[in-house]
C-alpha cells in the first residue's frame, strides 16, 4: 500500500495518459474503422480494394513494429512536429481501426439482406443505408466483439511506454528510479487496468441491453 | 424516350385504363445455366393492377424484383414513366423511390419504431420536415389500421401488422407504382385477409399495382390482368375471368387445377 500512497502521483499521472491515449486512439479507431468497413462492402470495385489492402497491411504488421515507424520515421520526415504522445495515438489508432473494421464487416454481415433491400427500395443511397439501416444494426450485433477490441487497445496503449510516452506502462521505469520494488508496482499497474477493463465490460452491458434489435 | 418505344410489344390487353407506366422489353437473366427470364415483354398501364401467378421457380419473383432492379437483368429494357432504369447510383436511388416495394419478408427495419419506419424515406429522400413525415405517417398508418402500433417496435407487431406498415412505407413515398412480392405468403392464415383488404383498397383508389401472389381472391376481386408464368416465360395475359374460368394454355390448366382443387 505504501508503494501505492508513496507515489501517488506517478500513478495519477501514468493513468491520465493511458486514459487519453485511450479515449483519442478509441475514437481515432472507430471513426476510420467505420469508413474503412463501410468500403470492404462497398459495391463500387477501388474502394473495397483499398478497404481490403489497408486491413491486410496494417493488421498484419505488429504494433510494436508500426509504433517505431511513427517514433523513428516520422521525425526523419520533413513534418511540423508532433509529439510523441500525439504519434503513439495515431499509430494506435491506425492499428486498432482495422480491428474495429473487420469487426464492423462481420456485423454488417448479420444483418439479414432484407433490411439492405428494404433501404434501396424505398429510395435510400448506397450511403444512406450505410449509415441509417446497416450499419446502426451491424453496431448493436457486435458490441460484446467490439468491446474486446477496444479492451485490447487500452492494454496495448503501454507499448507506447517504450517510445518516452510516460503512461500507466511507465510507472514501473519512474518507479524503479525511486527505489520501489518492481514486481509490487506492477501488481497495482496490473490491478488498474482490471478495474479500468471493468469499467468497460460494465458499459459493455449497458450498451447490450439499452441497443438490442427484436427479431 | 418516342412514344413508339413505350408501346406494348406482345400485350394484346386493349382495355387501358392510362399511359403505359411500366414497360419490360425483352428481358434476360441467367442464373449460371438457369434461364430465369426467357425474353419476357410486358407493359402495365398507370391505374392497373396486374397480377402475376405462377408455380415457384418460374421466375414471377425475379421479375417483380428486376423492375426496380432490386435483380439485375442481362439485356433487355424496362422503363419507367418513360424513364429507362438507371445503373447503380444516385440516379437509380431517386427512381426507387417512386417504385413502392413491398416484401414477402416484410422487411421492416428491426432498429427502427413502426413511426420511424414510415418517415425515415420521406425526411431522408424527399425532404420532408420530421413534423410533416410523421403526420403523414400517421394518417397512412391509420388507413392501413395499426396508427395504435406507431411506438412500437416491428418485432412486437404480428405478421399482418407488419406487412401493413410495410405497405405504409411503400406508400409514404408517393409512388407511382407499388410492386408487391408475395405479400401474403409468409403470414398465417388469419392474417391473410387484413392484408388483402388493404390491396384491395389500394387497387379501388387507382394505385398502380404489380402483385406476385398465389391469392386468387384477390386476383379475381382486384386485378385488371393475370400475367401467368412458368419456366421464366410469360404463358398467357388475359383477364381474371378469362384465365380462371378459360385458361388457354396447358400449363395453366395445370397449375390452376393443382391450386384450385382444394
Amino acid at each position: 500500500m505504501d508503494t501505492l500512497l508513496n507515489n501517488l502521483d506517478v500513478f495519477v499521472d501514468g493513468f491520465t495518459l493511458t486514459l487519453q491515449v485511450f479515449l483519442w486512439s478509441a475514437l481515432f479507431a472507430l471513426f476510420l474503422g467505420t469508413i474503412v468497413g463501410a468500403m470492404r462492402v462497398s459495391p463500387v470495385g477501388p474502394m473495397r480494394w483499398v478497404g481490403t489492402g489497408y486491413v491486410n497491411l496494417v493488421r498484419n504488421t505488429p504494433l510494436t513494429l508500426l509504433m517505431f515507424f511513427f517514433a523513428f520515421g516520422y521525425p526523419k520526415l520533413d513534418l511540423p512536429n508532433v509529439s510523441y504522445t500525439t504519434l503513439a495515438i495515431f499509430a494506435l489508432g491506425l492499428y486498432t481501426a482495422t480491428y474495429v473494421a473487420e469487426t464492423l464487416r462481420a456485423g454488417i454481415n448479420t444483418v439479414p439482406l432484407g433490411q439492405a433491400e428494404a433501404a434501396r427500395a424505398i429510395g435510400l443511397t448506397f450511403g444512406q443505408s450505410m449509415s441509417h439501416i446497416l450499419m446502426p444494426q451491424a453496431f448493436r450485433a457486435v458490441i460484446p466483439p467490439m468491446m474486446s477490441v477496444f479492451i485490447a487497445l487500452l492494454k496495448n496503449t503501454t507499448v507506447a511506454a517504450g517510445f518516452s510516452v510516460a503512461e500507466a506502462g511507465y510507472i514501473r521505469a519512474s518507479l524503479s528510479e525511486r527505489g520501489e520494488p518492481a514486481i509490487v508496482v506492477l501488481l497495482w499497474v496490473a490491478l488498474f487496468f482490471i478495474l479500468l477493463v471493468a469499467v468497460l465490460s460494465f458499459v459493455q452491458r449497458m450498451l447490450e441491453n439499452r441497443l438490442k434489435v427484436l427479431r | 424516350m418516342e412514344p413508339s418505344d413505350s408501346s406494348p410489344a406482345t400485350s394484346n390487353i386493349t382495355v387501358r385504363r392510362g399511359e403505359p407506366l411500366v414497360v419490360v422489353k425483352n428481358i434476360n437473366k441467367h442464373y449460371g445455366e438457369l434461364h430465369v427470364l426467357k425474353n419476357i415483354n410486358a407493359v402495365v398501364n398507370r391505374g392497373e393492377v396486374v397480377v402475376v401467378i405462377g408455380p415457384s421457380g418460374s421466375g414471377k419473383s425475379t421479375l417483380c424484383r428486376a423492375i426496380n432492379r432490386l435483380e439485375t437483368i442481362d439485356d433487355g429494357v424496362i422503363t419507367i414513366d418513360g424513364v429507362k432504369l438507371p445503373e447503380e447510383g444516385k440516379a437509380l436511388a431517386h427512381l426507387r423511390a417512386d417504385v413502392g416495394m413491398v416484401f414477402q419478408a416484410f422487411n421492416l427495419f428491426a432498429h427502427k419504431s413502426v413511426l420511424d419506419n414510415v418517415t425515415l424515406g420521406p425526411i431522408k429522400v424527399r425532404g420532408l420536415s420530421r413534423a410533416d413525415a410523421e403526420k403523414k405517417a400517421m394518417a397512412l398508418l391509420e388507413r392501413v389500421g395499426v396508427s395504435n402500433q406507431a411506438k412500437k417496435m416491428p418485432a412486437q407487431l404480428s405478421g399482418g401488422q407488419q406487412q401493413r406498415v410495410a405497405i405504409a412505407r411503400a406508400l409514404a413515398m408517393d409512388p407511382k407504382v407499388i410492386l408487391l412480392d408475395e405479400p401474403t405468403s409468409a403470414l398465417d392464415p388469419e392474417m391473410i385477409n387484413e392484408v388483402l383488404e388493404v390491396m384491395v383498397d389500394l387497387a379501388n383508389e387507382g394505385m398502380t399495382m404489380i402483385v406476385v401472389t398465389h391469392e386468387m381472391g384477390f386476383a379475381r376481386k382486384a386485378a385488371d390482368r393475370v400475367i401467368f408464368m412458368a419456366e421464366g416465360e410469360i404463358v398467357e395475359e388475359t383477364s381474371p375471368e378469362e384465365f380462371f374460368t378459360n385458361p388457354q394454355s396447358a400449363r395453366a390448366q395445370d397449375f390452376l387445377s393443382k391450386i384450385l382443387d382444394h
